[in-house]
């Protein structure tokens, strides 16, 4: 099977609203979830979501571990719990073929080794204040950062962001992608109604996007 | 405990005096950013100079009074990458063109070192030198293809 007919097979398996109810709350989600969580989100029976979930491990788009939840181990402490969250790999597929990710790679290298680091936050700055200027009614950030594909979350008064939508680039060209993506946040903020006293900083946690946000004073 | 460590070298030009306003922030952020290397999980040493909390003040070519070298030591590739790209080393990753000029050739060398050895200047600019020469390899690669630790050496 090619790569192409791999990725086709494993998206076709998200196809089910059910399903992608639950891989998205998954993949949504910063700590790993058991099926109980996962039922009660996507509004279907504990043994509904146990299948769905595993066709989704089946597929490679999640991964199981198993722990106990209780927190206690040796005898007694109960059976672990069957935990997912989010595979590693990624799948892209466009029809027709488009090799949006080489192009991306190779612009990104020939960018780190001119230097441009500044001229791609001035451009991302922009873009990303066009953009948020054209969200219109769409002024919570909140919500403009979740239809960016960022998966907000909230840890305490922090947002902060379950993906990366630059993963790959950012882990070959670390600096380079997360200035640019901090910069495009920067200008969002700006462009957005709604993004007004809002400000975004670089605190990386081991997975996720490395830029934090915090509101407004007003709103927390 | 492993018997080799990654030592790493990175050398930097400045586009300004460290006492002018364009490295203000940079300077201003220095003590911050090496003691979060000092608490990182598998920091073992870096390079510091005679006043002891940095090596701003080291010249590790004589004849160029705006290269920077920073050095430093560490249990692992895994240790190294967190710091420099998943902690507040970061914001300061982000900005480096607003400090540093871009070098056209290698400026970091990565290599490994026994345990409990300290690189001195000349051996970790002999490395950047390694690497300008010879391209990346064993004895001098960087983070984005980074090789494994010598084999142990049989224990008699």
């Amino acid at each position: 099977m090619s790569s192409e007919d791999a990725a086709l097979e494993a998206l076709a398996v998200l196809g089910d609203p059910v399903r992608r109810g639950l891989y998205r709350h998954v993949s949504g989600t910063p700590d790993e979830v058991g099926r109980d969580a996962a039922a009660e989100a996507a509004g279907i029976s504990r043994s509904l979501a146990a299948f769905h979930l595993d066709k989704l491990v089946e597929a490679g788009l999640l991964e199981v571990s198993f722990r106990r939840l209780s927190g206690r181990s040796g005898p007694g402490a109960g059976r672990p719990a069957k935990l997912y969250r989010r595979a590693e790999g990624e799948r892209a597929v466009s029809v027709p073929p488009r090799s949006y990710d080489t192009a991306g790679r190779l612009l990104a290298e020939v960018v780190e080794r001119a230097g441009l680091d500044g001229e791609l936050q001035a451009a991302a700055r922009a873009d990303g204040e066009a953009g948020g200027e054209a969200s219109g009614d769409g002024t919570d950030p909140v919500e403009v950062l979740r239809a960016r594909g960022f998966e907000p979350f909230w840890d305490a008064g922090t947002l902060r962001l379950n993906n990366c939508p630059f993963h790959a680039l950012a882990d070959q060209f670390p600096a380079l992608v997360c200035g640019m993506n901090l910069a495009g946040i920067e200008g969002l903020l700006a462009g957005l109604k709604g993004g007004q006293g809002w400000t975004a900083e670089m605190d990386p946690l081991p997975r996720g996007c490395c830029v934090a946000l915090r509101p407004a004073d007003d709103e927390n | 405990m492993n018997d080799f460590h990654l030592a790493q070298v990175n050398v930097g030009r400045i586009l300004a005096p460290l006492d002018s306003p364009q490295l203000a922030d940079f300077v201003a952020q220095l003590p911050e950013i090496n003691a979060l290397a000092d608490r990182a999980p598998g920091f073992v040493w870096r390079l510091v100079d005679d006043d002891g909390s940095d090596s701003t003040s080291l010249r590790p070519e004589n004849d160029d009074d705006l290269l920077l070298i920073n050095c430093s030591v560490w249990e692992s590739v895994e240790a190294l990458r967190e710091y420099t790209y998943r902690s507040d080393h970061l914001k300061v990753l982000a900005r480096r063109r607003e400090w540093f000029e871009r070098l056209a050739d290698f400026h970091l060398a990565l290599w490994w070192v026994p345990a409990g050895h300290r690189p001195t200047v000349t051996e970790a600019m002999a490395r950047v030198a390694l690497i300008r020469e010879r391209g990346e390899g064993p004895e001098a690669f960087t983070l984005r293809a980074p090789h494994p630790p010598p084999s142990k050496a049989p224990t008699a």
